[in-house]
């Protein structure tokens, strides 16, 4: 190779030089893994609804149901272990949400409740938070007008 | 003691590599360079409560093992140089703070291993210490915790990050002994080439650890063919492409006898390390545990052990800083 004298000419070889994620690979298994996820939610709505709830309490116990179990999966190591192998598949559903506050709750911890667990729970979930609930309050501010 | 060429110090009288120690953690247990090390761990706790108070311990218990197996009493090591990579070297700081050694604390990414011989090494030529102890250690869980993300966080490792090696490496240097000797060091300079990404550490490294091979070169009048094997720290596997392929435009042919730690010491299609191992802990669990060892045999009479950092934290990052490189090349030869 020619020598390389600038940080434009290292970037490009670097490029060359790294491999790629495998992408197909990643969006299959991300895709089987976010249907699958969201077919138990619906499993679930079927179930509530068939024992007499309505949409809105089935969807909120649908909620409930996928938060617990990736945050007790989480807490027993296997939900990074999905998430690995799912990568979006399993961080766009709400499961995802949940082990983003759980997993640092359990890793500050041993900073303690108050500044460990409390100070830090929300430092990978809190930007979605903040953009999530940012952009909600736009978009109302939109139909509040227009419609 | 005396300065060649524009960077490099030669030796009168160079100093001995008297012992070394290394304890490494349960994934390094699994890996190809496992039968080498003192001691392996089953978990990264050890016992302790937290993975900062692990690694403190790992590196108290590597220095307690060097001094023992050296048989140099504690109150006759004069100095000791040590680092790491948590903030503000708290690992080594807590880890050896009952040693009552005069302690200098050093940081240099994951180039403090060799950084702390350079520096061991003219403390002892200069006559300024009979024994002088350096040791580094580095923990997969605090510096994910610190650098990166939570450990359960579900998230995917792109093909070309590296593994932090939970370990820890020692070394005594004496002013007499049989050898392997410390003959040649050459300190290197930063090197900054514009990359950000730090997923990709070996690339950040690569253009520091080729400028300090090209100034030992030029220094010292070697050719690659001068050593048994050349060794980088951490470059991991696409870093060390990148210098093998820098050397070669620079007419260096280095790829007969260069390898790098972070390619040795996991085996990269079983354990799941992506472009291999980093961190303080491996360059110097796989020098103490295995180059060590290999010298002692005489079955390498003479290498060149470059340890490579990546000057960088997760504030420089998060705010688009590019990431500076380092790299300190010594020459031991028996």
């Amino acid at each position: 190779m020619e020598p390389i004298e600038t940080p434009k000419e290292y970037q490009k070889y670097v490029d060359k030089k790294s491999p790629n994620s495998p992408i197909l690979k990643n969006c299959f298994n991300a895709f089987w893994v976010g249907g699958l996820i969201c077919s138990i939610g619906q499993l679930i709505t079927y179930y509530c609804k068939f024992r007499g709830a309505d949409q809105q309490t089935a969807g909120t116990i649908v909620s409930i149901v996928l938060i617990g179990v990736s945050a007790f999966l989480t807490g027993l190591n296997i939900f990074n272990k999905i998430g690995k192998f799912a990568g979006a598949g399993s961080l766009v559903p709400i499961t995802g949400f949940a082990n983003s506050i759980v997993s640092p709750a359990m890793e500050y911890k041993s900073e303690g409740y108050v500044m460990g667990v409390g100070g830090k729970m929300f430092t990978v979930a809190g930007p979605v938070l903040v953009f999530g609930i940012s952009t909600s309050i736009i978009v109302g501010l939109i139909a509040l007008i227009f419609i | 003691m005396k300065r060649i060429g524009k960077q490099t110090i030669c030796f009168d009288n160079p100093p001995t590599i008297l012992e070394t120690a290394s304890i490494v953690g349960p994934k390094e247990a699994d890996g190809p360079m496992a039968e080498y090390f003192d001691q392996t761990l089953s978990d990264e706790f050890w016992g302790e409560k937290t993975w900062e108070k692990a690694e403190s311990k790992i590196i108290k218990e590597t220095v307690n093992r060097v001094i023992t197996k050296s048989g140099i009493p504690a109150n006759k090591i004069d100095y000791c140089f040590a680092g790491d990579l948590l903030n503000q070297c708290i690992s080594s700081s807590f880890g050896l703070r009952e040693l009552n050694i005069p302690l200098f604390g050093i940081f240099g990414a994951c180039s403090t291993f060799v950084e702390g011989m350079c520096l061991g090494s003219v403390f002892v030529e200069g006559g300024g210490a009979n024994y002088v102890l350096c040791a580094t250690s580095s923990h997969f869980c605090s510096a994910e915790k610190q650098f990166r993300f939570p450990l359960e966080l579900g998230n995917q490792r792109p093909p070309t990050s590296q593994w932090t090696v939970t370990g820890s490496g020692a070394v005594i240097l004496a002013k007499s002994g049989e050898g392997p000797y410390i003959t040649n060091i050459t300190p290197g300079a930063i090197v900054d080439l514009g990359i950000k990404d730090g997923n990709n550490m070996g690339a950040a490294m690569a253009p520091a650890a080729f400028n300090t091979l090209m100034a030992h070169f030029q220094d010292t009048g070697r050719k690659p063919s001068y050593y048994d094997a050349i060794i980088t720290g951490d470059l991991g596997h696409i870093g060390k492409d990148i210098l093998i392929d820098m050397a070669e435009s620079k007419g260096y042919n280095i790829r007969a006898n260069y390898n790098d730690c972070g390619v040795l010491i996991f085996d990269k299609n079983k354990q799941d390390t992506h472009a291999g191992g980093s961190g303080c802990a491996c360059i110097g669990t796989v020098f103490s545990g295995y180059f060590f060892k290999m010298l002692k045999e005489k079955r390498y009479r003479r290498i060149l052990l470059m340890a490579t950092g990546a000057l960088m934290n997760s504030t420089s990052s998060q705010q688009g800083e590019t990431i500076p490189g380092i790299a300190h090349a010594i020459s031991i030869e028996i």
